[in-house]
């Protein structure tokens, strides 16, 4: 594995480098911001509602904010996540410095690990710079730490699968343009396919949307860590990094 | 240093590199020669571990490159046809990535970044983004980048390639100021830069070695060129290459025309081995012309590498023999 952590600053460093980070942070920040901002006002419409008409049954913020916004902003990852990984091998391809990576003495998987940790890193970053705007909830509210921090969890898990699925599709072009929308096909359809559970009980309908990335999100978003989400995550990402390898080591052969 | 036995690459289409065998010695410089298509980089790829050949055998520093390239990737730096470099990065944290990335002690790593990019003329734009180099700095920042693990073999993919001619000879300059502590395959297809760069020349073509010569042999197969200009005064162009034609030993005349009345000039070409200047002597007085002049042609330097890369026979049927060695071998 020696190697995994240079190349994984080196890509830390072109991500701040150019533009992209910021984009990928700024949007993010953004579009969360305005998820939470309206989950916020509605939330307050309703508790201010129910005060008037002299119930006050206990409305719960985790429930009513948190996990709505959590779910909107993973659908939001799957659109970002792509514009993370389409340059992490298409551009070294593209440029010819593929070439320095695969003849230093490091393994591929080393390169792989690196590449997908930065992803990861910067992943990791775009969230906590938006979750800031969730401070404001402690401040004025009592929500549960413990299932906020679960469902930022869930949802960096989430992430690191994508972004390992998002390295392999950018191993198999020279074209960052071409990886970014096949990742985000891919994405788009590990999303949709959840739907199919909602008209289809059957099997088959339920193995599709066992893979679907939502219905693993799900549990997290309500506080609860199910070893099975956990382990589809992990499997996800096991499976990019491995095509990752694959589609690597076929590069030379064909190269 | 390096040992190569029947190397071949066979892509899905094309047979890019077909059995080629050779040796280079410790400290040698080594010019890879051969015009465009040859499998000079393909040759290249699998000496760095970037792509395994189809069959056949190569060894760097005495480590096969498909049974163990990590060792080999160790011993060995690379400069590819384009260099390596990430635009958005100074040049000195470039030098400082590959550096650990090849496996450069920690402790070490500062000075061997400050010594490279001195010896490659870099040190005064470490702080430059490459992005905003010119292309020589370019390629000389490539250079560094594969010599900072202090390689025992240095491969250099057209090192000169797209540079001006003041460029071309810094850059030579300092490939041959590396010789001493590398071994070094650099690959071109120009042959002057085999001639004032290197030791060794092997030449290929189509993927197959023509020939393995020390430059000095080269030179001499360049001055033995047998053609020679005979300038005569005569009128008939028509019968001056019909008596010249007729001289036992000629296998080629060819007119040159220089517009003066009076005065026609060929190029006469004989069969290897054999001095034909005395029987154009006799043949032109006996005909009753003057013989104005009677000058051996060294053949050019591009001359050799033409006949050399274009015959496309292969170095074990050297051009003398070829027609019989050839049939031979098909048998
Ligand atoms: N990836 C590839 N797939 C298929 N054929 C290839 C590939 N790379 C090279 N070739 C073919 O292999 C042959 C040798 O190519 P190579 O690049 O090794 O030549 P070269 O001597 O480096 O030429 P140049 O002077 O143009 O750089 C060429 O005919 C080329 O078309
Ligand atoms: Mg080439």
């Amino acid at each position: 594995m020696r190697g995994a952590w240079t190349i994984c600053q080196k890509e830390l460093h072109s991500y701040f480098a150019s533009p992209v980070a910021y984009a990928v942070m700024a949007l993010y920040a953004l579009i969360f911001g305005f998820f939470f901002y309206s989950a916020t006002a509605y939330f307050v419409e309703a508790s201010m509602q129910s005060q008037m008409m002299g119930r006050s049954f206990p409305m719960n913020i985790n429930e009513m904010i948190i996990r709505p916004v959590l779910m909107n902003t993973s659908v939001i990852g799957l659109f970002l996540i792509p514009m993370i990984t389409m340059r992490l091998f298409a551009e070294e391809k593209r440029s010819g410095t593929i070439e320095l990576l695969v003849t230093s003495p490091v393994s591929d998987l080393a390169i792989i690990v690196g590449k997908w940790l930065a992803a990861v890193l910067l992943y990791t970053t775009v969230i906590l710079v938006a979750a800031l705007s969730v401070i404001f909830l402690f401040a004025w509210g009592q929500p549960d730490v413990k299932p906020v921090l679960i469902g930022f969890f869930g949802l960096l898990l989430q992430g690191a699968g994508l972004i390992a699925i998002g390295a392999f599709i950018s191993t198999t072009t020279k074209n960052q343009i071409i990886a970014g929308t096949a990742g985000f096909v891919i994405s788009l359809l590990l999303w949709v396919i959840e739907w199919v559970s909602q008209f289809d009980t059957s099997t088959t309908g339920k193995v599709i949307s066992y893979l679907s990335v939502v219905t693993h999100l799900e549990p997290f978003t309500k506080g609860v860590v199910d070893l099975k989400d956990v382990v589809f995550f992990a499997s996800l990402i096991f499976l990019g990094l491995f095509l990752s390898a694959r589609s690597l080591e076929s590069l030379r052969w064909r190269a | 240093m390096i040992k190569v036995e029947g190397l071949t690459k066979r892509y899905a289409r094309a047979t890019a590199v077909d059995n080629i065998s050779f040796e280079v010695e410790k400290g040698q410089i080594v010019g890879f020669l051969g015009p465009n298509g040859a499998g000079k980089t393909t040759t290249m790829r699998m000496l760095t571990c970037f792509m395994p050949p189809s069959s056949g055998k190569a060894e760097v520093a005495g480590f096969d490159v498909v049974k163990s390239p990590m060792e080999v990737k160790k011993r060995i730096g690379y400069l590819p046809e384009t260099p390596p470099l990430y635009p958005e990065m100074e040049v000195g944290e470039y030098l400082d990535f590959v550096g650990k990335l090849k496996g450069v002690p920690a402790g070490d790593l500062a000075k061997r970044v400050q010594e490279v990019a001195e010896r490659c003329a870099v040190a005064d734009v470490r702080t430059k983004l490459i992005s905003k180099l010119s292309k020589g700095y370019k390629q000389r920042v490539g250079l560094a980048q594969a010599i900072i693990h202090n390689p025992d073999v240095l491969i250099l993919d057209e090192p000169t390639s797209g540079l001006d001619p003041k460029q071309i000879m810094e850059t030579r300059d300092l490939i041959r100021s590396l010789a001493g502590d590398h071994t070094i395959i650099l690959s071109t297809h120009i042959l002057t830069e085999v001639e004032q760069t290197c030791e060794q020349a092997i030449i290929i073509a189509k993927g197959k070695v023509m020939a393995t010569d020390s430059v000095s042999a080269l030179k001499n197969r360049r001055a033995g060129g047998s053609a020679v200009l005979v300038e005569v005064e005569a009128t008939n162009e028509g019968q001056v290459r019909e008596k010249l034609e007729r001289i036992s030993g000629v296998s080629r005349v060819v007119f040159k025309p220089v517009g003066t009345q009076g005065i026609v000039t060929f190029e006469v070409e004989g069969l290897s081995g054999k001095n034909i200047r005395p029987e154009i002597a006799r043949a032109v007085v006996e005909a009753g012309w003057n013989l104005n002049e009677l000058r051996p042609l060294g053949l050019s330097l591009e001359e050799v590498f033409l006949q050399l890369t274009s015959g496309a026979k292969p170095e074990s049927a050297p051009a003398e023999a070829a027609p019989a060695a050839e049939e031979k071998e098909s048998e």
